[in-house]
């Protein structure tokens, strides 16, 4: 219930993560408070960097693809595809076509493991575990699948420059046929549970509002843009591998909240197993792989792909040697953690799990590098020297009121004795 | 018709169900067919081209030349993240994946495993198949 005019709350800010019980990854959020009610709402990403770009750039294209599909676990295989695309586009590389059709099934399968534990959290953060119990169960299917396709559950490692790593054969196309069979039905009973159960419903209808003006305006990318009826997906609007192919169809709702984002990953699901079994029974007979150079000629690279979060993008940048010179990745999240501070705004604080959890967050995908901005200008290369950070850091700790300098004295003490 | 308690059917139904889990590690579910486990090196097969070191993307591979056509590998299990690279990379065949994933150990310096030429010295000489 909104607070009657005229009462006026204290404001409350209140500090989340980057440690925190109920994350599951290290991120900051400030939450300012009136009462139940939150004003304002910021992110600060950064507790998770691993340095991964820079670490490409010390590695050759055979072992960046190992690299980059670590960058994710849960939609590994986009990384990698996005990866091995980019380069495959600079060194004019002219895949075979069932390569194609098996990055496409390997894709969209690992996109229902990855949308199945989506509802299975949106079901956990509003208290509806049985949901959890249900999907995830299910999801083992999926991940079984996997495995057997690929060799592992996560990180299948089945890409290479040039194709994939292993062929799919007869019983794993009966494999699949049988495990999407299951799926469909599975997937239809939640849908006719979302559709019907007035406790989940009212649970999600209006909560974490995101205008389509909004959506559009803050970029937002994935099913969080589709719920606010923003029909963009990378798999229409710019197809990469067979999805021209196999006829493609976008799944947008105009509820515009956390119900609508639920109801778009389960359309998505369905839309899931159509294009599974386009592919399967398209599968063209031929090689899996070319052989790709070692040395990739000069020239930059933009790669585009639709992960089940959002837009997932990989620049390259080639010098000509086996090493890129530059490896810069967009993970969705990234695109998308603006949107939740307006849909947050005016919202319940009892709302905010929930409402973090529909854009899918992945915090550890999204960690890439901070441009520290020099705010003279005299130094337009950008490039900071460690000792000017040091004291840049000191000093604004010191105007925030924290000084060190006491704590170093005694630390050195300490380290005396 | 919306109505709550939708899944009131499907969560009495399974109480007469078996569980979804295994009794791990009394009952162990076997290994998909392509499965990335521990890597085993044969050294009979091994011609030195040092392939699998320049493309493992942790540096855990080593091969060293202990004799005239003798070659031993070290592999790191700690630093080995199970791509299999190295037995993509490898032309001869001298390395290979295995479906063994139970690889903890409670002292460090066992994952550094050496696969020598000279069967008597090698340090996983009973894990070798």
């Amino acid at each position: 219930m909104p607070p009657e005019k005229g009462l006026k709350m204290r404001k409350v800010v209140i500090p989340i993560g980057p440690q925190h019980p109920a994350l599951k990854e290290p991120e900051s959020f400030n939450v300012t408070l009136s009462g139940e009610r939150i004003m304002a709402f910021s992110a600060r990403l950064g507790y998770n960097h691993r340095g991964i770009e820079k670490a490409c750039e010390e590695r050759t294209y055979v072992q960046d693809v190992y690299l980059v599909e670590r960058i994710c676990g849960i939609c590994s295989h986009t990384h990698s595809t996005s990866f091995t695309q980019a380069v495959e586009e600079l060194a004019a590389l002219d895949v075979p076509k069932r390569a194609l059709y098996i990055r496409v099934i390997i894709g969209e399968l690992e996109r229902i493991h990855s949308h199945l534990l989506w509802l299975g959290i949106a079901g956990h953060e509003v208290g509806f575990d049985t949901l959890l119990m249900y999907s995830w169960r299910d999801r083992e299917v999926v991940m079984d699948i996997l495995a057997e396709l690929t060799g592992n559950r996560v990180n299948y490692g089945i890409n290479v420059i040039g194709g994939v790593k292993r062929d799919l054969e007869g019983h794993h196309i009966k494999d699949i046929s049988k495990a999407v069979d299951t799926l469909e039905e599975r997937t239809k009973y939640y849908i006719d549970i979302a559709t019907k159960e007035t406790t989940l419903i009212q649970r999600l209808s209006g909560v974490g509002k995101l205008p389509h003006e909004d959506a559009l305006s803050l970029g937002a990318t994935g099913p969080t843009a589709r719920a606010s009826n923003v029909a963009r997906d990378i798999r229409q609007d710019d197809p990469y591998a067979v999805y021209s192919e196999l006829g493609f169809r976008i799944v947008t709702d105009n509820h515009n909240d956390v119900y609508g984002r639920t109801l778009v990953r389960l359309g998505e699901l369905m839309e899931t197993y159509r294009l599974i079994r386009a592919a399967v029974n398209n599968l063209p007979e031929g090689p899996i792989a070319v052989k790709a150079p070692r040395k990739i000629p000069e020239g930059e690279v933009f790669s585009r792909y639709e992960a089940p979060r959002g837009e997932n993008v990989h620049y390259i940048k080639s010098n000509g040697t086996d090493k890129p010179e530059r490896v810069k990745v967009r993970a969705p999240t990234l695109a998308n953690v603006q949107t939740v501070a307006r849909m947050l705004e005016d919202e319940q604080l009892a709302d905010l799990p929930i409402v973090i959890a529909a854009i899918d967050p992945c915090f550890s995908c999204t960690d890439r590098m901070i441009t520290v901005k020099d705010p003279d200008d005299s130094n337009p290369r950008g490039i900071i020297k460690w000792d000017d950070i040091r004291s840049y850091s000191i000093g604004l700790y010191r105007s925030r009121g924290v000084d060190f300098s006491l704590l170093n004295k005694k630390l050195a003490e300490k380290l005396k004795c | 018709m919306i109505r709550p308690g939708k899944m009131i059917k499907q969560v009495l139904q399974s109480l007469f169900m078996k569980p979804a889990t295994l009794l791990y590690p009394f009952k162990k579910s076997p290994m998909p067919e392509h499965f990335r486990g521990e890597i085993i090196f044969h050294p009979e097969l091994c011609i030195g081209c040092q392939m699998c070191v320049r493309d493992c993307p942790s540096r855990a591979i080593k091969i060293k030349k202990t004799e005239d056509n003798k070659f031993e590998a070290e592999i790191d299990l700690g630093k080995c993240i199970y791509c299999a690279q190295c037995v993509m990379s490898c032309p001869k065949k001298a390395l290979e994946s295995t479906k063994e994933f139970e690889l903890a150990v409670l002292d460090k310096s066992k994952l550094k495993i050496i696969f020598s030429a000279d069967p008597k010295k090698s340090s996983d000489s009973q894990k070798t198949p």
